[in-house]
């Protein structure tokens, strides 16, 4: 059964990670990258903690702990900054 | 997970499993919606709110495999810091988001702050004007006035050129 839900949630977050990075790339605002970058960041602190339920280790549980606490302050910072500029309507 | 399992392991490791299996469809979740809704609003929303529940089910897994009682706090405080920063993150974008306009305002059923910037735009000087706007949202401390182009005064306050601002609604 360990290998089995190591396959399935390897396979579930290679699909997602995937998809994150194709709308990194696509866009096509610098605010869909920023979210798209926090769907990665949350993508590779699931992959940390499956990991460490399925190895039965806390070597990375602080890891996890210090990216809940401090991933958000980039999307946020980009987010303020972003605001100022302006001139394209509904290039969303 | 032991690879043998009776009783309560076997019930324990299943359970384990499930959650695992769920948390990673909730990161696909995010990205799905990422990748088909139509604008940054919505997914704004995909974004940040399925993730949220993920993690919670991976840390319980976490949780029931290390059966270690000083485990639940630090894990408790992951998921609470979670709760706390992901809606901050969300709000700001979300926000910048509405002040560049990079919404399509036909897919909104919904747009309260669209009253309140046409309020301010006919009654300048008023209590709902740019400058209190500014601070309804919170960027009151920083004086830039970024609505003030949405509401259609005060263009070139700063004169550096942005004559673009003028061409919003109002």
């Amino acid at each position: 059964m360990k290998d089995v839900v190591l396959i399935v949630t390897a396979v579930v977050l290679t699909v997602a990670a995937a998809g994150a990075i194709v709308r990194i790339a696509v866009g096509p605002s610098l605010l869909d990258r920023v979210l798209a970058s926090d769907v990665l960041l949350g993508i590779v602190g699931a992959a940390l903690a499956i990991d460490m339920a399925v190895n039965r280790h806390l070597n990375n549980l602080f890891l996890l702990v210090a990216l809940t606490l401090i991933g958000f302050i980039g999307s946020v910072t980009v987010a303020r900054f972003v605001a100022d500029r302006r001139g394209q309507a509904n290039d969303s | 997970m032991t690879p043998d399992a009776g009783g309560v392991d076997a019930v324990i490791d299943a359970l384990t499993a499930v959650f695992l299996v769920l948390g990673a469809l909730m990161s696909l979740t995010a990205t799905i919606g990422l990748l088909r809704f139509p604008d940054l609003m919505s997914r704004m929303h995909a974004a940040t709110k399925p993730q949220v529940l993920g993690l919670f089910l991976l840390l319980v897994a976490i949780g029931l495999q290390m059966r270690q009682w000083w485990v639940w706090p630090v894990l408790v405080v992951a998921w609470i810091f979670q709760l706390l920063t992901v809606p901050v993150s969300a709000h700001m974008v979300g926000r910048a988001g509405y002040r560049t306009k990079h919404l399509h305002p036909e897919l909104l059923s919904v747009d309260e702050l669209e009253a309140v910037v046409r309020r301010s735009a006919n009654d300048p000087g008023e209590p709902g004007s740019a400058v209190e706007l500014d601070n309804v949202l919170g960027l009151g401390e920083t004086g830039d006035g970024a609505l003030r182009g949405t509401a259609g005064q005060n263009l070139d306050d700063r004169g550096d050129g942005r004559g673009d601002q003028g061409e919003s609604k109002g």
